[in-house]
This record gives C-alpha cells, sequence and structure tokens, in this order.
C-alpha cells in the first residue's frame, strides 16, 4: 500500500482538488479571540464597555480577511468579510429592534392591573387612573373602520379579477389603489376633517370621522389582498360552475369568494393591525378626551395612540405617572396588533399555497 | 335545419341575469367609490389648502408667506428622510441577505416573520421609544460629536441634555423603515432564479461573488424601489418625529441640537393641529397637500422602477 501511494500519486499530491483554506471552526475562533482581547481591554479598565465591542468588531473585521487572505488568498478573504459585514450589519439593526421590544415590554408591564383596564383617565390627576375609555375607543373606531373598508375593498377586488379584467376602469382603479398606499396617515386624517367640516362646520371632532380616515389607509390593502387571493383561485372552479349553469354572481359568491375567504381574512386581519396603532388622522379629527364614550357620532373619542402621544407631549403636572401610562397603553397596543398579527398569518399560513422562502 | 324551440325561461335564470347585473354593478360602483374617495382626498385638500397660498404674517405662522412657512419644514422632512435612509438602507439590505441566503433555514424563516411583526409596530410607539430611550442614550454620543467633529456644520452643537434632535428623529424614522425595506428586498433576492445563482456557484464563484454577480443585478430595481417606498413611508411619518422634534421654522443644517433644529411637515401639522383655528387650519391643510404631492411622486417613482423591474 505504502509504495502505491508513493508511486502513483505525486501528481494528484501536487494539484489537490481544493486550495488550501481556513479550519471551520475559524469564524468561530476569531469571534472568540476578538471578543476575549476586547473584553480583556474592558476589564483592564483601559476602555469603555461600549468602545470594547467596537473594537472588538475591528479587531475581528480587520483580523478574519487576513488570516484568510494569508492561508486561502484574495477572492475567499473577500468572502469572509463581506460575511462578517452583512452579520454585523443585521446585528446593528436587531439592537433598535431589541431593544424597542424590551423596552415596551420591560417599562409597561409594571402599570398594568385590573384599575389600569378598568378604569378611565376621568378626574384623575397622576395615578389611579386607566386606559379603558381609549381601549374602548381604538375598538371601536378600527371596528368601524373595519365595516366601511372590507365591502368597499372586496367589492373592489371582485371588480378587478371577475368583471374589468383588462378594461381602462380597471387600470385605473389598480393605480390608484397603489397611489392610495403611498397617502401619508396625516393626510387621511386632513381629509375626514376636510370632510366633516363641511358638514358640521369647523372644529369637528367625532369618532366616525376618524374611522372614515382609517378607511381611506385601509381600503387600499384589503383591495391588494384580496385581489391576489381571488387570482389564486382556478379558473377550473368558476368554469366548472358556469357548465352548471350558474350565473356569474352566484359563481363569484357560492364558488370563488368561498375558496378564497381564508387569504381575505388573513389580509383583512393584517390591514386592522396596521390601522389599529394609526395615531396622525385620530389626532386631528378623533381627538382625545378623559372619558368614556361609546357615541362615536358625537364628540371626541379617546384612542390608545392619541393617548399615548398626549400622556407624552402634555403631561401636565404628573409628567412621569403620565409616562407610566404611556408605556402600559403601548404595550397594550403592541399586544393587540401583534396579536392580530399572529392570527393572520396562521390563518393565512394554514391555507397559503406553498412556496420557498 | 330544424330550430329547435328557444327554452322556456324559468325564474331561476332570470334573476340570475338580474343578479348578476346588479352585482356586477354594485362590484362596479365600490371601484369608483374608491376613484371618488382619492378625488375626494385631492379636492378637499385643494379647496382647503389653496386659500392658503395667499396667507402671510400670522395666518402663515409669521411667515412672510406660505413657501417661506412650508420650506423649512420641507426641508426638515427631506433631511430627517435622508438620514434614514442613509443608515437604513445599507442595513436593511443586510439583514435581508442574512434571511435570503446567510442563515439556516429554518433560522431565516423565524427571522423573516420577526421583521415582518416589527414592521407592524404602530409608528407612536416607536415615537415614544424615540423619545424616552434612544434620545437619552445618545446624548453621550452626541457630545463626543460635539467635541471632536464640531468644526463640521452638522454637529456643531449645542447638545440638549433631553437628546431630542434632528439626527434622533431620523434614527428612528431609520427603525422605523427597516422592517419595511428589508421585507421587500428579502422578497426580491429571493426571487432570483435559482440556476444563475448554482451557475455561478458552479463556476467557483465565492458566495458573495455569486451575490454580487447573479442576485444584485437582479435585484437591483427591486432594491431600488424598496428604498423608495421606505422613503415614503419615513416622509409621511408623523407620530415619530412628532414626539422627537420640536416644532419649528427654521432651516439647519445642525444635527445635533434642539433650539436650532429643524422640523418636519407631518410632525409641525400633528403638534399644530390641536390649537389652530381659521386661516391657519388652511395653512396647515396646504403643508398637508405638499406632503402629499412629494410622497405621491416617490411612490410613483418606486412603483415604476419595480414594474419595469418585472417587465426587464
Amino acid at each position: 500500500m505504502a509504495d502505491l501511494q508513493t508511486a502513483g500519486a505525486p501528481e494528484r499530491q501536487a494539484m489537490p482538488l481544493t486550495g488550501a483554506s481556513l479550519p471551520r471552526q475559524a469564524p468561530l475562533l476569531a469571534v472568540l479571540i476578538a471578543g476575549g482581547l476586547a473584553a480583556l481591554l474592558a476589564l483592564l479598565g483601559v476602555i469603555g464597555w461600549v468602545a470594547a465591542i467596537f473594537v472588538g468588531w475591528l479587531l475581528l473585521m480587520v483580523g478574519l480577511p487576513l488570516w484568510s487572505r494569508a492561508v486561502e488568498g484574495g477572492r475567499r478573504s473577500v468572502d469572509r468579510g463581506v460575511t462578517l459585514l452583512v452579520w454585523s450589519a443585521f446585528a446593528l439593526a436587531m439592537v433598535p429592534l431589541v431593544s424597542l421590544v424590551w423596552t415596551v415590554v420591560s417599562k409597561g408591564f409594571g402599570i398594568l392591573s385590573s384599575q389600569f383596564f378598568n378604569n378611565s383617565m376621568r378626574g384623575v390627576l397622576g395615578e389611579g387612573g386607566g386606559i379603558y375609555h381609549a381601549i374602548m375607543g381604538t375598538l371601536i373606531i378600527t371596528a368601524l373602520a373595519t365595516v366601511i373598508s372590507v365591502p368597499i375593498g372586496v367589492l373592489t377586488a371582485v371588480y378587478l379579477v371577475e368583471y374589468g379584467k383588462g378594461s381602462t376602469l380597471a387600470r385605473v382603479i389598480t393605480f390608484l389603489v397603489d397611489v392610495m398606499t403611498g397617502i401619508p396617515s396625516i393626510v387621511a386624517g386632513l381629509f375626514a376633517y376636510a370632510l366633516f367640516a363641511l358638514f358640521f362646520g369647523p372644529g369637528v371632532r367625532m369618532g366616525v370621522g376618524g374611522a372614515v380616515a382609517l378607511s381611506v389607509l385601509m381600503v387600499p390593502i384589503v383591495v391588494r389582498a384580496a385581489e391576489e387571493m381571488l387570482k389564486l383561485v382556478p379558473d377550473e372552479l368558476r368554469e366548472a360552475s358556469y357548465a352548471l349553469g350558474v350565473p356569474k354572481w352566484r359563481t363569484i359568491t357560492k364558488v370563488v369568494l368561498p375558496t378564497a375567504v381564508a387569504g381575505i381574512v388573513t389580509g383583512v386581519t393584517l390591514a386592522v393591525a396596521r390601522v389599529a396603532g394609526e395615531t396622525a388622522p385620530l389626532l386631528i379629527i378623533a381627538g382625545l378626551t378623559t372619558g368614556t364614550n361609546f357615541n362615536p357620532f358625537s364628540d371626541r373619542m379617546a384612542t390608545l395612540p392619541v393617548f399615548i402621544f398626549y400622556s407624552i407631549t402634555e403631561p401636565g403636572l404628573h409628567a412621569d405617572a403620565m409616562a407610566d401610562y404611556a408605556w402600559g397603553a403601548a404595550l397594550v397596543l403592541v399586544a393587540i396588533v401583534m396579536l392580530l398579527n399572529i392570527v393572520a398569518r396562521v390563518v393565512g399560513g394554514f391555507f397559503a399555497p406553498k412556496t420557498g422562502r | 335545419m330544424t330550430v329547435t324551440a328557444p327554452p322556456v325561461v324559468d325564474a331561476e335564470e332570470s334573476t340570475g341575469r338580474v343578479g348578476d347585473a346588479v352585482f356586477a354593478g354594485i362590484s362596479r360602483g365600490s371601484a369608483i367609490l374608491i376613484m371618488l374617495a382619492l378625488a375626494g382626498v385631492a379636492v378637499f385638500l385643494l379647496q382647503q389648502g389653496l386659500p392658503a397660498l395667499g396667507n402671510h404674517g400670522e395666518a402663515a405662522y409669521g411667515k412672510d408667506n406660505i413657501w417661506a412657512f412650508v420650506w423649512p419644514l420641507l426641508f426638515g422632512t427631506l433631511l430627517a428622510s435622508l438620514i434614514a435612509m442613509i443608515v437604513a438602507a445599507p442595513l436593511a439590505i443586510g439583514v435581508a441577505l442574512i434571511i435570503s441566503h446567510y442563515a439556516p433555514r429554518p433560522v431565516a424563516k423565524v427571522l423573516g416573520w420577526l421583521i415582518d411583526l416589527l414592521a407592524a409596530i404602530p409608528s407612536v410607539v416607536y415615537g415614544l421609544w424615540g423619545i424616552q430611550f434612544l434620545a437619552l442614550n445618545m446624548v453621550p454620543v452626541y457630545k463626543w460629536l460635539e467635541d471632536h467633529a464640531g468644526w463640521i456644520p452638522f454637529f456643531e452643537g449645542p447638545v440638549p441634555n433631553s437628546g431630542r434632535t434632528m439626527f434622533t428623529a431620523g434614527l428612528v424614522l431609520a427603525v422605523m423603515a427597516l422592517p419595511i425595506i428589508t421585507a421587500i428586498c428579502r422578497e426580491v433576492f429571493a426571487q432570483t432564479p435559482k440556476m444563475h445563482q448554482e451557475a455561478a456557484l458552479a463556476l467557483g464563484a465565492t458566495r458573495w461573488e455569486m451575490i454580487r454577480l447573479a442576485v444584485f443585478p437582479y435585484a437591483r430595481s427591486g432594491m431600488v424601489s424598496a428604498v423608495l417606498l421606505g422613503l415614503g413611508r419615513a416622509l409621511g411619518e408623523t407620530m415619530a418625529v412628532a414626539l422627537v422634534l420640536a416644532p419649528t421654522l427654521i432651516v439647519s443644517f445642525n444635527l445635533i441640537t434642539a433650539e436650532q433644529s429643524s422640523s418636519t411637515i407631518a410632525a409641525n401639522i400633528a403638534l399644530n393641529f390641536g390649537n389652530a383655528s381659521g386661516s391657519k387650519i388652511d395653512t396647515l391643510i396646504f403643508s398637508g397637500l405638499v406632503l402629499f404631492v412629494i410622497t405621491f411622486a416617490v411612490n410613483f417613482l418606486g412603483r415604476s422602477i419595480a414594474a419595469r423591474g418585472r417587465k426587464g
């Protein structure tokens, strides 16, 4: 055996299929060494912890590519450098996002209590109040907006997919829906204000105005989602229905819409989650009040986002207590929105066609 | 050829026809309603905003004419959004690459999910975090910049102890725009034909070379439109900026100061609308109209680039 190898192999050994490469654990090793050095510097008190992280990162960014260049050559070294850079960008992007979630949970959790959920802020200065009025306002206004937007949105999608395919009107509508997705939320609020001021005079504030403003933001999302889902319904189903002599409108209501309903529900839920957190339009048209108002057709109505906003910008004498309320309300709002999102994705994921990542 | 008698039209079929007409009418009607709503937005804004063209003095918040009022806000809007894009775009592309190409598949799936959830966090919460957490923690950085780079006009200072500066506002916008840009980029990256990528790898390209040669050329228009759509969101974003910045009418490149800092159109409307009355409301609505036009232009550009990318 040994003879064979020495006799037949030299040429092969001179031309290996793969070049020299760093060991598999090289990146991990580099991270450990750079991190260790930086931590050592920080422990010795030479530099602060923030600076230490930066120094460690710099060591890693210079060290690993240099090592790789020495062993593997320029191209592999660039590849390793970029890999590090991409992961650093990822880590850097995660810092604010994680910190945001952590801050909301840690600062908001302390104030949650049955009193916080069951009281309004009427007559409350400082501690002892709650966000019942704001939760109710958010629920009422969002529900109204949903009631307005869903029929309009779904029917428009039906028109685009089933009736207007290729017509000029359909193209114009598609374009306008695109435009509507880009309307700044505060502009939607100004629109609702201008519309209601026309009928009720300037200075008007009412919950239904907020619902109209939110609908302007919500309709395009619903149309987009419903359109995509209706397009996924196979034509065979429609044709089978026509072949049985079923009129078009019954085909749509009995065959097409039920087939697409899961996806449409997902889209609507996502749209609800999106507008439930909108602040700017409600700030303008729904305003804020300290008491609970169940009637969206008269007077100001408190909502969670607006409550958070005013608790910070105009806290009055009890700034600390109001900041606590704001964080508590923020946690509740984020929880509601997240819950809606998760429900939507579970529903959608369950029925969605399989795709790659 | 024998002609069979026409079938008797029964009640079922006739209701079918009527139902069809009605249903088609309703769905076309709601499509037209959307058209009317958008036209309504434009008309109402014009009707309420255009009278403000002649506003000056008190009605234009102490400015000589309406443009002198809008310009500083417009400048601030663009500046904050520009900072946001400079910070967010590279990071978002990095995160998107991690999800589409670098991370192992199960991890990538969870990450994609998390990013989508973060995109849904209400902007007022970002603002709350910006003012009560980020701003305070950025103060040492600003102080350092003021001491070491104060000769650059951007970092002149003086640094406020609250940390509520243009730079903070830009950072908050960046954090908000990040999930959106990431989501679109990730989708575009994932759509790169597998064959192109495998061909590049088979020719001996490293992973980065494969991304540079196969993924980026394919995704270029998608990436540009993602950044533009993120910019559209940042331009129109109200609450995050309204919480961080005070409403001022100053044109200033100074990024790390409070008193001499610019503000943005949307934030200015939000902060002043409650106390405004009469012609001041018109002035604010006019500034909203300007914002609408600019956001529309940016979004339109973003979508047309995306559409061209799909065709090409």
